[in-house]
C-alpha cells in the first residue's frame, strides 16, 4: 500500500522493514501501521527484534530494505522534522549522571527546542510526582525514579508517536501502576500514537489497542489480544505467548 | 543548523564541569604541572649558559601552544567520550540533533576549553617566569588559530575511532595527540629530524606552525609561507575528517553499533 494511501488514519507506516547483521537477520520484511491515538503492543521474546525495529523508527538504525513514513513523511528524508514530533523512553536507557534531574530536562528541552522551558518542566514534575527529586543527581536516582525521569523527558516534548520499549520492567507494582495510569491518561487526553513494548502480558493486554506479535523477526500475529488469544486457542495472552515463543526456541 | 540545539550540548556539558572537580582539575593541574617543570627547565638552561636564544620564549611558548592542540583535540574527543560513558548517544541522536550540529557543539566546546587553559597557563608563565607570551603580538594568533583547527582535525579523528571500536579505543582520546607530537616539532626544529620523518612532518599542520612560532620569535614577523602551508593543510584535512566523521557515523547506523557504543 502507498505510503500516501493511508496518510489519514495512520500516523506511522512501516513497509516491508528488514534489517540484516552479518549473517543475522534481527527483523524479517515487516510491515505495520500505527493509527492516530493508538497504541500498539509489539511482543515478542528477546532476540525477536523489538528493539531493533524500535531503533529503526528512531533512526539510530538504517533498515537494510524496507520504509519508515511517519506523518507521511519518509524518515530516511526528513529525519528532523520527524523526529522534533517523536520520543521515546526505556527502562534500558541512561540520562547524564552528573547532572540533576532538573538539569537533565533543560538540556532535552533545549535540544528539541522547546519555549516557556521552565513552564513545561514544572508541569511535567508535576503531572509525574517528581517534585522532591528535580534538584537531586540522577545518579541518586532509584531505577523506578529514574523510570519517571526518562518518561518526563520523553512526554515533556509533547511527541505525537511515543516509542516505549519495557518502560515498567523490574519496576515495583506500585511504580508499573501509577506508570501506566499517567500514560493511559495522557495517551487519551493527547491524542498521543504508542508504540509498546513489554514483557508483562497482563499489562499488554490492558495498554494495547492492538498487538502485533514479533517471531525472529517476522510478524507472525496480529490484531487485538481478544482476536490473537482465540486464533491460537489459549486462555489468556500469557498462553500465547509462551506457545510462539517455544515454537521459536524448539521442545 | 540550528542553535538552540548546539546551546542545549553546550550546557549539558557545563552543568557537567560546574560540578565535576576532576574535570576542573583536567583543566587547572596538569597545564599548571607542565609549566612548572618546564619552567624550571629553562632557567636551568639558561644558568648553564646554553646558546639557545631566548630558551624562556623557546620553551614556554612552545608548550603553551602545545597546550591548545592538545586542548582543542580533547575539547572534542573527551565531549564525545562524556555521551558515551553516560549512554546517552541515544538521547542525542534520537533527537532531532543533527551531526554537523553534534560537531560544532563540540567544536565550540574545544574552543572553550583552549580558552579557559591557555588564559590560565599565560597568567601562570606570567607570574611565576615573567614570561608575556603576549609580547609576541597579532602576528601569534593565526598560528593559534591554526592550532584549534588541528587540534579538531586531530579530536574528530580520534571520536570517529572510538565511535567505530567502543570503550577499548577510548585511551585515544589522550593518546592519540601525542602520535603526531615528534613530527609536529613543538620543542626543536625540523631539521633536527631524519629526511624520511621530515618529509612527513611537512604534510602536518602543526610542524609549521611552530616552526612558524620559532620563527616569529627570532624575526619578530610571522612567515607567511608556513601560515599558508598550515591553512591550507588544515583546511584540507579539516574536509576530509569531517566527511570520514559522517562515513563512520553512517557505517555505526548501519551495523547498530551507534546504540551500543559503551557496552
Amino acid at each position: 500500500m502507498p505510503a500516501s494511501d493511508s496518510m489519514a488514519s495512520s500516523v506511522v507506516e512501516v513497509r516491508n522493514l528488514s534489517k540484516r547483521f552479518q549473517g543475522f537477520t534481527a527483523v524479517d520484511n515487516i510491515s505495520f501501521d500505527i493509527k492516530k491515538g493508538e497504541i500498539l503492543g509489539l511482543l515478542g521474546p528477546n532476540g525477536a527484534g523489538k528493539t531493533t525495529t524500535i531503533h529503526m523508527l528512531l533512526g539510530l538504525i538504517t533498515p537494510t530494505i524496507g520504509s519508515i513514513h511517519m506523518f507521511g513523511l519518509d524518515l530516511a528524508t526528513h529525519r528532523e522534522t520527524i523526529l522534533q514530533q517523536v520520543n521515546f523512553s526505556s527502562t534500558y536507557i541512561s540520562m547524564p549522571f552528573s547532572l540533576t534531574v532538573e538539569e537533565n530536562l533543560k538540556v532535552i528541552a533545549r535540544l528539541y527546542e522547546l519555549k516557556h522551558i521552565q513552564q513545561r518542566i514544572d508541569d511535567i514534575v508535576k503531572k509525574l510526582e517528581m517534585e522532591d527529586i528535580r534538584h537531586r543527581l540522577t545518579r541518586k536516582l532509584s531505577s523506578g525514579q529514574m523510570s519517571r525521569l526518562t518518561l518526563a523527558k520523553a512526554i515533556m516534548t509533547e511527541p505525537k508517536v511515543l516509542f516505549l520499549d519495557e518502560p515498567t520492567a523490574s519496576l515495583d507494582p506500585d511504580i508499573v501502576n501509577k506508570i501506566k495510569s499517567f500514560l493511559k491518561e495522557y495517551q487519551r487526553s493527547e491524542g498521543l500514537s504508542i508504540l509498546y513494548t513489554s514483557h508483562n502480558m497482563r499489562e499488554m493486554e490492558e495498554m494495547s489497542d492492538r498487538i502485533i506479535f514479533l517471531q525472529r523477526g517476522k510478524i507472525v500475529a496480529e490484531g487485538t489480544a481478544t482476536e490473537i488469544i482465540q486464533r491460537y486457542g489459549q486462555r489468556d495472552l500469557e498462553e500465547v505467548f509462551l506457545k510462539l515463543a517455544r515454537e521459536q526456541n524448539g521442545p | 543548523m540550528s542553535l538552540g540545539r548546539i546551546v542545549a550540548l553546550l550546557s549539558r556539558h557545563m552543568y557537567l564541569y560546574k560540578r565535576s572537580f576532576a574535570r576542573l582539575l583536567e583543566i587547572f593541574y596538569w597545564p599548571f604541572l607542565d609549566l612548572v617543570v618546564w619552567g624550571f627547565i629553562t632557567i636551568y638552561l639558561e644558568k648553564v649558559g646554553m646558546s639557545l636564544h631566548g630558551a624562556v620564549s623557546f620553551f614556554l611558548g612552545a608548550l603553551i601552544l602545545w597546550d591548545v592542540l592538545f586542548r582543542a583535540q580533547q575539547g572534542i574527543a573527551v565531549s564525545f567520550l562524556e555521551e558515551m560513558w553516560a549512554r546517552n548517544l541515544m538521547n542525542l541522536f534520537a533527537s532531532p540533533l543533527t551531526v554537523g550540529e553534534y560537531l560544532v557543539a563540540t567544536m565550540t566546546m574545544s574552543v572553550l576549553k583552549v580558552t579557559a587553559v591557555g588564559g590560565l597557563m599565560m597568567l601562570f608563565a606570567w607570574v611565576f617566569y615573567s614570561y608575556d607570551i603576549l609580547q609576541m603580538g597579532l602576528s601569534l594568533l593565526p598560528f593559534v588559530l591554526n592550532l584549534v583547527i588541528s587540534g579538531w582535525i586531530i579530536g574528530v579523528l580520534t571520536t570517529s575511532i572510538i565511535m567505530r571500536f567502543g570503550q577499548q579505543a577510548e585511551v585515544l582520546a589522550w593518546g592519540m595527540v601525542f602520535l603526531f607530537q615528534p613530527i609536529s616539532c613543538v620543542f626543536y626544529p625540523i631539521e633536527v629530524l631524519p629526511p624520511v620523518l621530515q618529509s612527513l612532518a611537512w604534510i602536518v599542520p602543526p610542524a609549521h606552525i611552530f616552526e612558524g612560532m620559532r620563527g616569529v620569535l627570532t624575526t619578530g614577523n610571522a612567515p607567511v609561507t608556513h601560515l599558508l602551508w598550515a591553512t591550507g593543510l588544515n583546511g584540507g584535512f579539516l574536509l576530509i575528517i569531517v566527511a570520514w566523521f559522517y562515513h563512520t557515523f553512517n557505517i555505526c547506523k548501519d551495523r547498530g553499533m551507534l546504540v551500543r557504543v559503551g557496552e
